[in-house]
């Protein structure tokens, strides 16, 4: 056996993960605090106000990065689903199903403070953009593979079928935003447009790049929580989950 | 043991299921009836303003005969599930996407097919323009197959369930989001006197891409919830 392979049996297997993502979990959530407390800090002390919205231009530093992560938990997740599928690894399975729950918040953020944003900015608190449109229905595809989960009663059943719902989705996603956009382009030529700020300026730049790995960090040490726990519920008749519950009963 | 050929295989599911059809021919209606309720409601909502329900006709159709099509997904496997012939229809030697096709066809000309049929009564009644019922008839026999089909594969995974209902919407109307758009967006042009031939080929392709696919996604999707 390669070593590649040789290193996806030992991570793979659920012992192993359990105990490196106790190790690790705490670094991530550690470190993404830390760059969170800086990107604030850069974002919304030092970062000057934009010569047009003032200080309303703030909220990108939450915005923009959980716009990225719901599409990049969306993307983790649909690999996870596929190496589930395919290759029956039973930690990817975890992984996949622990991850969309977090990026389903990650995109109720995005909506959230886009609306919070849009109310000042464009005057209403909703509007059929192409792009809140294809977030909402990201946000559905997100609540689809958590609500069938949860619907199935075998767990490893569960997980494969939300798994692959969750690649039906990864084809969906660009399917609609097409689409979507298609669609407001041939009713309303000139809408309120997202601003397009193509060149911004390096002091408010770094703060949201800070954060944009603030929260690859959170969702990484949230992911390894999540799914330490629910290796621990799939494998509770196992020696070692006992072992482990036991350990931690007695410290407690 | 010597098998029946595929051909023959797949005759007898559309037979079969023709024929269970046939003997509850009652029920068939059931979706139009549906389809017709929910036109009824919204002049009542609205207002029996004609020139208001012309502009949104198409999209209300449209959307009736969506939801009614949801509604009637439930019945796509849950008989056979219940009897157990979903499993030998699993367990057998011939190719399995080919027989749920055959099954996918079936449900569309005995759920679908009366709603497009009856698709013109609904037009009437909300006074969509006479000009754009050939548009939206076309749309509608390009739209249902493709839901249909997209419907068969979210059915599939949640078959084994109870009470699957509000799930099955959660699953099903994300991916109707792209045809309803298409669809809705013909008969749009179409009232506005603008070319409407593009979105129709978009239909239609996506049709010819689903009518591949969409049965091997199926016939994936049933053996993870039935093993």
């Amino acid at each position: 056996m390669n070593r590649l392979t040789l290193w996806f049996h030992k991570f793979g297997s659920p012992p192993t993960f359990y105990w490196l993502a106790g190790l690790l979990g705490p670094w991530f959530f550690g470190a993404s605090l830390i760059l969170f407390a800086i990107g604030l800090y850069g974002g919304l002390v030092l970062a000057p106000p934009d010569y047009q919205q003032s200080d309303a231009y703030r909220i990108i530093f939450i915005h923009v990065p959980a716009a990225w992560m719901s599409l990049f938990i969306y993307f983790f997740m649909a690999v996870n689903a596929f190496i589930a599928l395919v290759w029956r690894i039973k930690i990817s399975e975890t992984l996949a199903m622990a991850s969309a729950p977090i990026g389903a918040a990650f995109t109720a953020i995005t909506l959230a403070t886009g609306s919070i944003w849009g109310k000042p900015m464009w005057g209403t608190w909703w509007t059929w953009d192409a792009r809140l449109t294809s977030e909402l229905v990201l946000l559905f595809l997100y609540l689809g593979v958590i609500g069938l989960y949860n619907a199935i009663e075998d767990r490893r059943q569960a997980a494969r079928a939300a798994a692959f719902l969750a690649l039906v989705g990864v084809v969906n996603v660009p399917i609609v935003h097409f689409s979507v956009k298609w669609w407001n382009t041939l009713h309303q030529g000139s809408t309120v447009r997202l601003i397009g700020p193509s060149a911004i300026d390096g002091s408010m730049l770094w703060p949201l790049l800070v954060m944009a790995l603030a929260t690859k960090l959170w969702f990484f040490g949230s992911l390894f929580a999540r799914a330490r726990v629910s290796v621990l519920e799939l494998e509770g008749g196992k020696d070692w989950a006992r072992a482990e519950a036991l350990r931690s009963g007695d410290m407690a | 043991m010597k098998y029946g050929t595929t051909g023959s295989a797949c005759a007898a599911v559309l037979r079969r299921d023709l024929l269970l059809t046939w003997r509850r021919r009652g029920d068939a209606l059931n979706p139009v009836l549906f389809a017709l309720i929910v036109v009824m409601l919204f002049p009542l909502a609205l207002g029996p303003e004609p020139n208001q329900l012309a502009r949104i006709a198409a999209g209300i159709v449209f959307v009736a005969i969506l939801i009614a099509g949801l509604l009637a997904l439930d019945t796509l496997f849950r008989a056979d599930y219940d009897d157990g012939a979903l499993e030998q229809l699993v367990l057998s030697p011939h190719p399995l996407p080919l027989l749920l096709a055959c099954k996918i066809g079936v449900h569309w000309l005995t759920t679908a097919l009366p709603l497009i049929v009856f698709a013109p009564v609904l037009a009437g009644m909300l006074h969509l323009p006479s000009q754009v019922l050939p548009v939206l008839l076309a749309a509608l026999a390009l739209a249902t197959p493709l839901l249909s089909l997209l419907g068969a594969v979210c059915v599939a995974l949640t078959v084994g369930m109870r009470r699957s209902g509000m799930l099955l919407a959660l699953l099903v109307l994300p991916l109707y989001v792209p045809v309803l758009i298409f669809a809705a967006g013909a008969c749009d042009a179409a009232q506005a006197g603008l070319p409407f031939m593009a979105p129709l080929l978009w239909l239609g392709a996506a049709l010819a891409l689903a009518l591949v696919l969409a049965p091997l996604a199926c016939a994936a999707a049933l053996r993870i919830s039935i093993s």
